[in-house]
């Protein structure tokens, strides 16, 4: 138990005549970063809101840091930090004086408040802007600001819903950099997020969740290797020989790009495959630029999981 | 698992005043970073004031000194307004996620309602103070001694209380800003059908009766008898007395019954 920072069983929650959480199961492993990964609606938000004492479940076992989310909201609630999908903050106050408010409501009092707040400014290179209204900080620094108000007392578990939604590739960059700097520290990080890229760049494990349930759970690489298996990608130097290229390949299930003349298919013995594409271009003389074989990207896991559980609903 | 025997399972009462203290703060901090958006605020109703003092020009028949009757008025229905102001910060918060993050911090969550509350009232008392200034060098005198005088001051912040929650009331109900607007719509008929700047005997019947029996007409006529002016009537501290105590029953719990059901 000692181990499992996030625990949760058959987690049930109704509204109006829609299960936005259908019976969600998950353990998070103290000390890791766990994504979970889904489509708009999937019901990421309101696990969030569940495991942050926001909302009370209808049903199931739901533990956070050792603690019941609703029998033991406040033990639960002096050991979680919450970044919700936007920016929590006075805008009208600077980010000092945020800090400060967040760090009193922490009861650290007057002077260790203070104290932290600049802590927490110079860690998140916030020092020189601390003095202006937050109304006047970039989508970036805002959130990092954001993230600094959920740190103030160093919490066990840190839930982050949808960090970067919203942030240009800058402020989602230095997002990903606060992020990974914090797990060194040994806090347990739930991260909710629509990219896939997000959750393959920071999260140790990934559950995918659609109508409320976790539909898959794994590493990223577990989740790509129980998909089906490797691709082979081919491009070719003209376009105007996609079509034969379809026809004429030993492969079934292609994908053509033609913006980037590339076809793309799931092969199972890879070398068979290679060799059987390459000679089969070679023969026919269509000229390829590049022939290669690849694990599938998280995005394609993910349109694959979500699709078939639609179709078993 | 020990750590739970430690820790109770609810916020401590101990950290409730606290909590309150640090919220109210919150709010006067953000009229230091705003001081024009405290500054308009006061100003608009000594505007009316004025407005209705001289422009308009009204007050036939109120039988006495006009500005006698209009300042009593008008600080009654600077305390009705007071609740959009109520509704404004309200939802800004909740739409924004900031009532979401107080929510999951280990602080005494009625706080974030007294913080509000506290900063509200505190508020209106300076523009009690900003009008009746304003009251006084246009001609308007309190007639009935210090104790009538501090007895009008609290019938007047009696009625924004109960603004207050029922503000907060509506802003829990509404959720998005958006809606303020349409509430706001409404609390202008609301406002102007009382007796702040004419009396109803000045009005069609139906009217007269509509005006007569609106909240914040008892309270006016209240403070108008505390401050011995035309229009006040005896009784009516007891009428405004029980409107607002009346409205407070129904609104508070409401109010604190809806806080409580954001975690629903």
């Amino acid at each position: 138990m000692a181990d499992t920072a996030i625990t949760v069983e058959g987690a049930r929650k109704r509204y109006g005549s829609k299960d936005a959480l259908d019976g969600l199961d998950l353990t998070v492993t103290r000390g890791t970063v766990h994504g979970v990964l889904g489509p708009n609606g999937a019901g990421k938000t309101t696990l969030v809101r569940i495991l942050s004492t926001l909302l009370r479940p209808d049903g199931g076992r739901v533990e956070v840091a050792g603690h019941d989310v609703v029998a033991q909201a406040y033990a639960v609630r002096l050991r979680i930090g919450l970044l919700g999908q936007h920016a929590a903050l006075d805008e009208e106050l600077d980010g000092r004086q945020n800090l400060e408010m967040f760090g009193r409501l922490h009861h650290l009092g007057a002077r260790r408040a203070r104290a932290r707040a600049d802590e927490l400014l110079a860690r998140f290179d916030l020092t020189d802007t601390g003095r202006k209204p937050v109304g006047a900080y970039s989508g970036g620094m805002r959130r990092r600001l954001d993230l600094a108000a959920s740190l103030i007392t160093e919490p066990e578990v840190l839930f982050l819903d949808e960090p970067t939604t919203g942030l240009d590739p800058r402020g989602r960059a230095e997002v990903w950099d606060s992020v990974r700097s914090l797990v060194g520290g040994g806090t347990t990080v739930l991260l909710t997020t629509q990219y896939l890229e997000e959750a393959d760049q920071l999260a140790d494990r990934i559950s995918v969740v659609d109508s409320g349930r976790v539909v898959a759970d794994g590493t990223a690489d577990e989740l790509k290797a129980a998909t089906g298996g490797d691709r082979v990608d081919v491009v070719l130097r003209h376009a105007g020989r996609l079509d034969d290229a379809v026809a004429l390949l030993p492969l079934t299930g292609v994908r053509v790009d033609a913006d980037r003349r590339l076809l793309s298919a799931p092969v199972t013995d890879r070398m068979a495959a290679l060799s059987g594409v390459v000679r089969a271009l070679e023969e026919a003389g269509i000229e390829a630029e590049d022939v290669a074989l690849r694990r599938p990207t998280l995005d394609e896991v993910f349109l694959h999981l979500t699709d078939r559980t639609k179709e078993a609903a | 698992m020990s750590a739970s025997t430690t820790v109770p399972a609810t916020t401590p009462l101990s950290h409730a005043l606290s909590d309150s203290w640090t919220m109210t703060r919150r709010e006067l901090a953000r009229w230091r970073r705003q001081p024009v958006t405290v500054v308009v605020n006061l100003v608009f109703p000594v505007m009316l004031l004025l407005m209705f003092g001289y422009l308009v020009g009204g007050g036939r028949g109120v039988g006495g000194e006009y500005v006698d009757y209009l300042v009593p008025g008008m600080l009654a229905l600077t305390m009705a307004f007071g609740l959009e102001g109520t509704m404004i910060a309200v939802t800004r918060d909740l739409d924004k996620g900031v009532v979401d993050r107080f929510r999951s911090l280990p602080m005494a969550n009625g706080a974030v309602l007294v913080g509000r509350s506290a900063a509200d009232m505190l508020q209106s008392a300076l523009g009690l103070a900003v009008l009746t200034g304003v009251g006084y060098a246009l001609g308007w005198r309190a007639h009935g001694g210090p104790g009538a005088f501090l007895g009008a001051v609290g019938l007047l912040l009696l009625f924004r209380f109960a603004m207050l929650w029922i503000g907060i009331f509506l802003a829990l109900v509404a959720g998005k800003p958006e809606l303020v607007q349409a509430v706001q719509i409404l609390v202008w008929p609301v406002g102007f059908l009382s007796n702040a700047f004419a009396t109803p005997d000045s009005m069609p019947g139906w009217l007269g009766t509509v005006v007569q029996w609106n909240p914040m007409s008892q309270t006016a006529t209240a403070v108008r008898d505390l401050f011995g002016g035309p229009g006040g009537e005896s009784g009516h501290v007891w009428a405004a007395l029980a409107w607002p105590l009346a409205l407070l029953a129904v609104f508070f719990p409401l109010a604190v019954a809806r806080f409580a059901r954001l975690s629903r």
